[in-house]
């Protein structure tokens, strides 16, 4: 395990309760080093998605600190952020669409011009620029909606159950074509999930929260190399890793995965 | 299935939606002069068709000039709703406040029967065309300000999170979202607007009632039922009908252009 040396996302004891006394998150500490792959996994409703609009500045906690750093220099990391869903203007074209975020920024037309299409090309719709969302399938929004979020090239990736909508197949390429990127750019990247084995198949690290108030109650480092692929789905090692996650859910109480 | 085959499938729905009404129309227009002519329903009931058309024709001198005013009083009417609804629309989303207390003299000017305001209008307005400017723009306005209002806080919540976590300014989040996001509820509200701002001119002109040179389509139908002249009130009747109708297709094109390549209700209904 390589260890680095300044975490890029700190939380100390953060907590998140609303007016009406509802408790979303309790004492939650997490540190996210560079370059790591945190999946993190639980019952729907115990407050991953919360957790991650936390971390992506979107909220602040009513208590306890979250903070974000990319470098020593201490500037606030890029962030690039995909939603469960795919989250595109249904009026603008995928190069509009992917265009945004640089847009939004203020980036001279022709440098952004020339992102769009690297992030186009990495997700593999070079050739669908001019469509409009309406005419994509599933998995292709999804590619980009993922290239809108490497246009800016963020250093932590932040992704909200990206793949629960696709079917098994779509999935399983999404997941590796990530992993690719990922072994390539080196984000860090928090991947939220409802599936114990998607977030096995990916993650270097996984975190397991239980809900009612939502909590991290375990934290399990995933050994297996890089890179991983079909076989490694197959392997004993693989499943062994399954088996651990699977029982940390179970004492966390928790039936409803 | 190819784009030609398509395109041609397309142009003959287009036809069968616009002969199948067409042919009706006739139909009733000949049953219409033979029930007239058979039972020789006098003219000061039931003109015929032919001497409506006729009428048209003969009367053309007094009608055209009153079309115009018709025109004229519906097309400001229309373009002050769209400017006044769409601002008050944008104001409202700026501030709750504006809103708290903007919104409930909207909501009184829509519910109270402009009949019954158009006499009050009529005393304090500077002169008769302001009077029936006012009067229609207060009956069509309130549809574009209320979808306006709904559509702009329609943008979805997730690109909204977006818009915060990139930095986007008021103005891009106003232009690059809330705007695009607006346009069909937008237009929706602009296609009963238009409807409804021909309505309010021809009523706030039975109001008004005003002989002379200001007067309009609906003050000619006054002033020919007073002199029993029937085929010129169903000529004009005829040329409001036009003006409603060309109003409605041109909306409804306006529609298709900006909306069709991406909003759900303009894509075919079988894909």
């Amino acid at each position: 395990m390589n260890v680095q040396a300044a975490p890029l996302i700190e939380i100390r004891d953060a907590a998140l309760s609303y007016g009406n006394g509802t408790v979303a998150l309790e004492s939650v500490n997490l540190s996210v080093g560079q370059h790591e792959f945190l999946g993190l996994v639980g019952p729907s409703g115990c407050g991953k998605s919360t957790l991650l609009r936390l971390i992506a500045g979107l909220m602040a906690p009513s208590a306890g600190r979250v903070s974000t750093v990319s470098d020593r220099s201490g500037d606030a990391p890029e962030i690039g952020f995909v939603f469960q869903e795919p989250t595109l203007m249904p009026w603008a074209r995928v190069f509009d669409n992917v265009h945004l975020p640089l847009r939004l920024k203020g980036l001279p037309v022709a440098e952004a011009r020339s992102r769009v299409e690297q992030a186009l090309e990495m997700v593999g719709l070079a050739d669908f620029r001019r469509a409009y969302p309406r005419e994509l399938s599933g998995g292709m929004k999804m590619r980009v909606s993922i290239a809108r979020a490497l246009v800016t090239r963020p250093t932590l990736l932040l992704m909200d159950e990206p793949f629960a909508a696709l079917d098994d197949m779509t999935r399983h390429r999404l997941n590796d074509d990530l992993l690719k990127l990922w072994s390539e750019q080196r984000w860090t990247v928090v991947f939220v999930t409802h599936s114990i084995y998607e977030a096995v198949y990916l993650s270097s690290r996984v975190a397991v929260m239980a809900a009612s108030p939502g909590r991290i109650v375990a934290d399990l480092h995933i050994d297996s190399p890089y890179p991983r692929d079909q076989e490694y789905r197959l392997s004993a090692a693989y499943g062994a890793h399954c088996r651990v996650v699977t029982s940390a859910l179970a004492q966390a109480g928790t039936s409803d995965v | 299935m190819s784009d030609a085959t398509a395109t041609t499938r397309s142009r003959h729905r287009l036809a069968a939606d616009l002969a199948v009404p067409l042919l009706i129309a006739l139909l009733a227009l000949g049953a219409w002069e033979a029930i007239v002519r058979w039972r020789d329903v006098p003219a000061y009931i039931l003109p015929a068709p032919s001497l409506i058309a006729r009428t048209l024709v003969t009367d053309w001198g007094t009608l055209w000039p009153a079309w115009l005013i018709t025109l004229k009083v519906t097309a400001l009417a229309l373009l002050a709703s769209i400017v006044g609804g769409v601002g008050l629309a944008f104001l409202f989303t700026l501030s709750r406040w504006i809103e708290r207390s903007l919104f409930p003299f909207a909501i009184i000017l829509q519910v109270t029967p402009i009949i019954a305001i158009a006499p009050l209008i009529l005393i304090y307005a500077p002169n008769t065309l302001s009077a029936l400017l006012l009067c229609a723009w207060i009956v069509a306005f309130f549809p574009v300000l209320s979808n306006t209002v709904t559509g702009l806080r329609s943008a979805d919540r997730n690109l909204q999170d977006l818009f915060t976590l990139y930095g986007a300014t008021r103005w891009q989040r106003l232009r690059l979202l809330l705007a695009p996001s607006a346009l069909p509820y937008f237009l929706a509200g602009l296609r009963i607007a238009g409807g409804l701002s021909l309505i309010g001119a021809v009523i706030a002109e039975f109001t008004a009632g005003t002989a002379g040179q200001e007067s309009g389509l609906a003050w000619r139908i006054l002033e020919a039922s007073f002199r029993l002249n029937v085929a010129r009130m169903f000529a004009a009747l005829t040329l409001i009908s036009v003006t409603g109708i060309a109003i409605f297709v041109a909306l409804n094109i306006l529609t298709r252009k900006l909306l069709g390549h991406w909003h759900e209700s303009q894509l075919p209904e079988h894909r």
